[in-house]
């Protein structure tokens, strides 16, 4: 069994290493096929792996590989739990599909080879984060996932945008780790280990709620970083300079959950703080609303799909802020299939399109691509909260949860029923503008349906966004139950009682509906273009927060390291340090007859001191 | 110790000899004295490989391999050497880069043979540094490393050596002034409580001094150390020597001889002046925090490549001075482990800049863009050991970096959590270094057509790449080797002064896996 849960991340990490060297030489479509395969098989093995845990009540196990930084009490261990054996479920599998996906997507490009090689290290990067039994483990993944997606992001290095905005995710990223660090460096001081075991089991006699409240936030920062929330988020737009595989992977089902599995792997220690955790779900709640507006203002398919994706993480940040750790995870869980559905769609059709992003040259596509445009429907209902597919059941439990905290909580779960509401209005635009209409297509521009190695794909992600939400329903809550042992130690927000359920269920699909008819009306019914000019280009430009920054962070912070560099170091400090040179050689020109300008001899000279002081050291103690 | 064999005056002589050999070489045949000086290099390493086999982890407190021949009685000065934990890495590290940067040093065609005397001889004097137990002969060695770089920066350096050398001579021999002053102090204050004079480390370890000679005691060493670290506001010689310098010489003045001044520290600040380091500790640690955050600002804006890597010195220094003054045990471990970190990856950094500088003959970032279409191992190599300096975890940097943050933490917080900026801060300049050198179009069409890394080169960064690898993942042989010498020092601390390292800075603090116990 430890064996297993070894090999399940080994085998990606063998292929890693496999393509890294020899990448090149295994060439098309070999390397897909290796990677595809290391990542299939551990999903299986995960799958047998797992089995115990569907009985219940099983708490699962430790795996020790080896001591790491033993001072620090920190070894290579995994913990194979049932939460961690999802995530790793959702890693392998949306990743195995993925992977199989990218083989036709990326077919012909030269960099076939290194691109599986990256795609592997992420899968092992993803796997270490979510199976570390400790936070060292923890963060070891959680950097690693940053450097799989900097290399990913900026794949197509010719390309300075792309180059840019690697450099961009991996910075901002470094700015919550930041506060990750602080939070370890607490952790540590207050408990002298880093052990999840040691830390959750100690944290309600260790901690005051002052320090609870302050390690909460600060892991908050770091989650903040890596799950693209307030303010943090930035990176993750133009992390869809990837390509579109990546941004289904990493950017939508995986990485960027990253943050809310960490909040409620730490549940113990949010529990402990009211203030962290209803910051948290407040975080989710604006970053939820604020993106999903921006969402509206899109051209490029796969920036709605983004901002989308920075939505719908608030709203997990919502559920596990609220201490509905289940329902934040199974959110994540469906939201891994119906986003990554989308954006592997969305790259269908850029692949139909010869290319082309900007949903102005779209239009009239069903008939084109029917696979594609069939499977992608599932995944536009799945998120906009139609029951019974996938995104109804997860995302209501988050909001029936959010309203059972009562008193402030109410207000988040309206901003989150507002925002249920501009999710179904954007995707169907999006959906309207490509698929409907007259097509607005460039000259040359001939639409085909994708290959077999991509829709396959697609078509098994379509049924897991259909079913996928029945996992977890109000009459039978199969993943509440499955995760049982890995939340024991946290009292959980329990739904309300099933009147109330109806109710508030009712009100999100109205919401829901709501969105769906108003952009049926807008874009189907009156067949309106792509909107241009005044709020429209606000909200294309995301409120313009990419200046701002620049304007009041980046440019700033430049100058200082300017000034630092180039006058308080250059004039003051060595200023000062060559003045005092000048004193001495204008002293020394006394001497100056000494001065021959050859470096050599003055080294002769000084070589002959040292020489001197050895030599009367030997003489004087009598020699040897 | 395991025999009486003097394997460590074997070590420190191995390369005067092979300075000899490479001198005697004749003249008409230039192209014999890269490969034997190459060769003669890798004695050194094979006796470095030998003692580090040989030593024994569970007695890292104790100095192993010791030898100890009296020269000049009355005053107690002889060749007495051993290895501890701490000396026995950087021996290690110092045996191992030398050889590479010889190796790396093709382009040097002025002087060869005066080029590689001074590459011997310098190596000689970095290894008696990290074993003398006599605080005379620790000088000699100390001074002794200073001419061969002097040459080196001075004979073969670029445009602006001159100037370059000449700084680095005069500041280094300025502290090295004080550092002298204050070893004879602390000998005749010895001869004074007993006697007779003496500048063993053994004995002066034995010396009570007041609190007020400690203090200037610590400020006569620590003024030479700092420079040679370099500490804020100390370290303007060193962007210009690093930058000026040949590769061979930047690698071994990052990798080796700014160690120099942190070991200084650990070895002889922290032992003989517990009292004085206990009181002015607070103040280090605020230069190294200082050094850490500035350097690596400096570093964002720098249009030279070979500064840039030059400035990440300074706030990478001042993270392993931080670590020291904490007086933590975890502190303390992750400076000494991140001495050696930093000298494989900043050593493999100048290494890399080195070998583009040769191609291309400009360290310009501006001059550079889009190498990674153009040299891919290159690039990957550069990418690589930037993210070992950057501190990525699953590489050899973190494991210091993260040591010394929850290490110092403990006893600075506050300074800690500005340390923990640094790692921010050095994302930036590396990564954004990276995006304008080696990515987007080649704009430049003298890039167009640049070799990638040959068999030589590889065979240079190899081993380095391997052991950044080896110490990021596994680090506990080599964590394990430090402890004992670092609890030693802390416990001495400790003692000596009441002070009290903080909770959990001890490893016998830890708690029981189960989570039971709690403060």
């Amino acid at each position: 069994m430890d064996f297993l849960i070894f090999l399940i991340v080994a085998l990606p990490l063998a292929g890693f290493l496999e393509l890294l060297f020899f990448g090149k030489r295994i060439g098309e479509p070999g390397a897909g096929y290796v990677a595809s395969a290391t990542v299939g098989i551990s999903f299986v093995l995960a799958l047998i792996a797992g089995f115990d845990f569907l009985q219940g009540g099983e708490h699962g196990r430790t795996v020790e590989l080896f001591a790491w930084i033993p001072s620090l009490g920190l070894n290579a261990t995994f913990l194979w739990d049932p939460l961690s054996a999802m995530m790793t479920l959702v890693v392998t599998g949306v990743g195995a599909l993925i992977h199989i996906y990218s083989i036709g997507y990326m077919h012909g490009d030269p960099g076939f080879g290194r691109f599986f090689t990256y795609m592997n290290l992420f899968i092992t990067s993803m796997l270490l984060l979510v199976l570390g039994a400790n936070f060292g483990i923890l963060f070891v993944g959680w950097e690693l996932v940053g450097l799989s997606s900097y290399l990913l992001i900026s794949f197509w290095f010719e390309k300075p945008s792309a180059a840019a905005a690697g450099k961009k995710a991996f910075v901002v990223n470094r700015i919550g780790d930041f506060g990750f660090l602080i939070a370890l460096m607490l952790i540590f001081n207050s408990f002298g280990s880093l052990d999840y075991g040691s830390v959750f089991e100690g944290a309600e006699a260790t901690l005051t709620a002052g320090t609870a409240t302050a390690i909460a936030l600060l892991l908050l920062v770091g989650a903040a970083g890596k799950s693209a929330q307030l303010p943090l988020y930035v990176w993750l737009p133009d992390a869809m300079e990837g390509p579109t595989p990546v941004s289904a992977l990493i950017h939508a089902a995986t990485m960027v959950t990253a943050g809310v599995y960490m909040v409620a792997r730490t549940g113990a220690l949010f529990e402990l703080s009211s203030v962290a955790g209803a910051v948290v779900t407040t975080v989710g709640a604006l970053t939820a609303f604020y993106a999903a507006t921006i969402a509206i203002g899109q051209r490029d398919i796969k920036r709605v799909l983004a901002y989308s994706t920075i939505s719908q993480l608030g709203y997990m940040f919502m559920g596990v802020g609220a201490l509905a750790l289940v329902g934040g995870v199974f959110h994540l869980v469906t939201h891994a299939f119906f986003k990554a559905l989308l954006f592997l769609g969305a790259g269908s059709v850029i692949h139909a399109m010869a290319g082309e992003q900007d949903m102005g040259k779209m239009g009239g596509l069903r008939k084109k691509v029917p696979v594609t445009f069939a499977t992608m429907v599932i995944a536009w209902i799945a998120i906009s909260g139609i029951p019974p597919f996938a995104g109804f059941w997860s995302k209501d439990e988050i909001l029936a949860s959010v309203f059972n905290r009562g008193g402030g909580y109410i207000v988040l779960w309206a901003v989150g029923i507002v925002t249920a509401g501009l999710t179904a209005f954007y995707m169907s635009r999006m959906m309207f503008l490509t698929f409907w209409g007259e097509p607005r297509w460039d000259d040359g521009v001939v639409p085909h349906e994708s290959p077999r190695s991509m829709t396959v794909p697609l078509l098994a992600l379509a049924g897991l966004s259909a079913v996928g939400g029945l996992i977890n329903t109000p009459w039978r809550p199969a993943l509440e139950h499955f995760l049982e042992p890995s939340f024991e130690l946290v009292d959980q927000t329990h739904l309300p009682e099933a009147g109330v359920q109806v109710a508030l269920a009712a009100v999100s699909i109205a919401a829901g509906v709501i969105g769906l008819l108003v952009a049926y009306r807008r874009y189907v019914s009156r067949a309106t273009q792509l909107e241009e000019g005044g709020r429209w280009d606000t909200l294309l430009a995301g409120y313009h927060v990419d200046d701002l920054y620049g304007r009041t962070i980046v440019a700033p912070g430049k100058a200082a390291a300017d000034v630092m560099a180039f006058t308080a170091d250059a004039k003051l400090v060595d200023g000062a340090v060559n003045g005092m040179g000048g004193l001495v050689n204008w002293a020394g020109r006394i001497l100056s007859k000494l001065q021959t300008g050859m470096v050599r001899s003055y080294g002769l000279g000084i070589l002959g001191g040292v020489v001197g002081v050895v030599v009367w050291l030997l003489v004087a103690g009598g020699g040897f | 110790m395991h025999s009486t064999f003097p394997v460590i005056a074997l070590l420190v002589l191995l390369p005067t000899v092979g300075a000899v050999v490479v001198g005697l070489l004749p003249k008409s045949r230039r192209e014999l004295v890269l490969p034997i000086a190459t060769a003669l290099s890798t004695l050194p390493l094979a006796v470095a490989l030998y003692i580090l086999w040989e030593f024994s982890a569970t007695d890292g407190a104790a100095f192993q391999f010791t030898e100890s021949v009296s020269w000049y009685e009355p005053w107690g000065i002889g060749w007495n050497v051993g290895i501890d934990g701490i000396s026995l890495l950087l021996i290690t590290l110092t045996a191992i880069l030398f050889p590479l940067s010889i190796l790396a040093s093709t382009s040097v065609v002025k002087d060869v043979k005066l080029f590689m005397v001074s590459m011997l001889l310098l190596e000689t004097g970095l290894l008696g540094v990290f074993v003398s137990l006599d605080l005379l002969l620790f000088f000699v060695f100390f001074e002794m490393t200073l001419v061969p770089m002097y040459l080196l920066i001075g004979i073969w350096g670029s445009e602006n050596r001159v100037y370059a050398a000449i700084k680095f001579f005069l500041y280094t021999a300025l502290g090295s002034a004080l550092l002298l002053t204050g070893i004879v102090a602390l000998a005749v204050m010895y001869g004074n409580e007993t006697g007779t004079i003496s500048f063993a480390f053994q004995d002066l370890l034995g010396l009570e001094l007041s609190a007020n000679a400690q203090l200037w005691l610590f400020l006569g060493f620590g003024a030479a150390f700092a420079i040679k670290v370099p500490l804020f506001p100390f370290h303007t010689w060193l962007p210009d020597a690093h930058t000026e310098a040949p590769t061979a010489g930047s690698v071994i003045l990052a990798g080796v001889l700014l160690k120099l001044g942190t070991y200084g520290f650990v070895r002889f600040n922290l032992t003989l002046f517990p009292e004085a380091t206990v009181r002015l500790a607070p103040w280090l640690a605020g230069l190294a925090v200082v050094g850490i955050i500035y350097g690596a600002a400096v570093a964002i804006v720098q249009p030279d490549v070979k500064r840039l890597v030059a400035y990440s010195s300074v706030s990478h220094l001042g993270f392993i001075v931080l670590g020291t003054f904490a007086l933590t045990s975890q502190g303390l471990q992750g400076g000494v482990i991140q001495m050696v970190n930093h000298g494989l990856t900043t050593g493999a950094l100048f290494l890399l800049v080195g070998m583009i500088y040769e191609r291309r003959h400009t360290r310009q970032i501006s001059d550079y863009g889009g190498l990674a279409g153009v040299m891919p191992l290159f690039a990957g190599v550069f990418l690589f050991m930037a993210f070992a300096s950057i501190g990525l975890p699953g590489l050899n940097g973190f494991i210091g970096e993260f040591k010394i943050l929850l290490g110092s933490y403990l006893a600075f917080p506050v300074m800690a959590i500005l340390a923990a900026s640094g790692v921010v801060l050095a994302a930036i300049y590396l990564l954004w270094a990276y995006e304008r050198m080696f990515t987007g179009p080649v704009t430049n069409a003298a890039n167009a057509g640049l070799k990638d890394l040959n068999a030589r080169e590889l065979t240079i960064l190899v081993p380095i790449a391997l052991l950044v690898v080896l110490l990021g993942i596994y680090p506990k042989p080599a964590l394990d080797r430090i402890e004992p010498a670092v609890e030693n020092i802390i416990e001495r601390i400790e003692e000596a002064t009441g002070h009290e390292s903080p909770e959990f800075g001890r490893i016998d603090d830890l708690p029981a896996a189960t989570g039971e116990n709690s403060p």
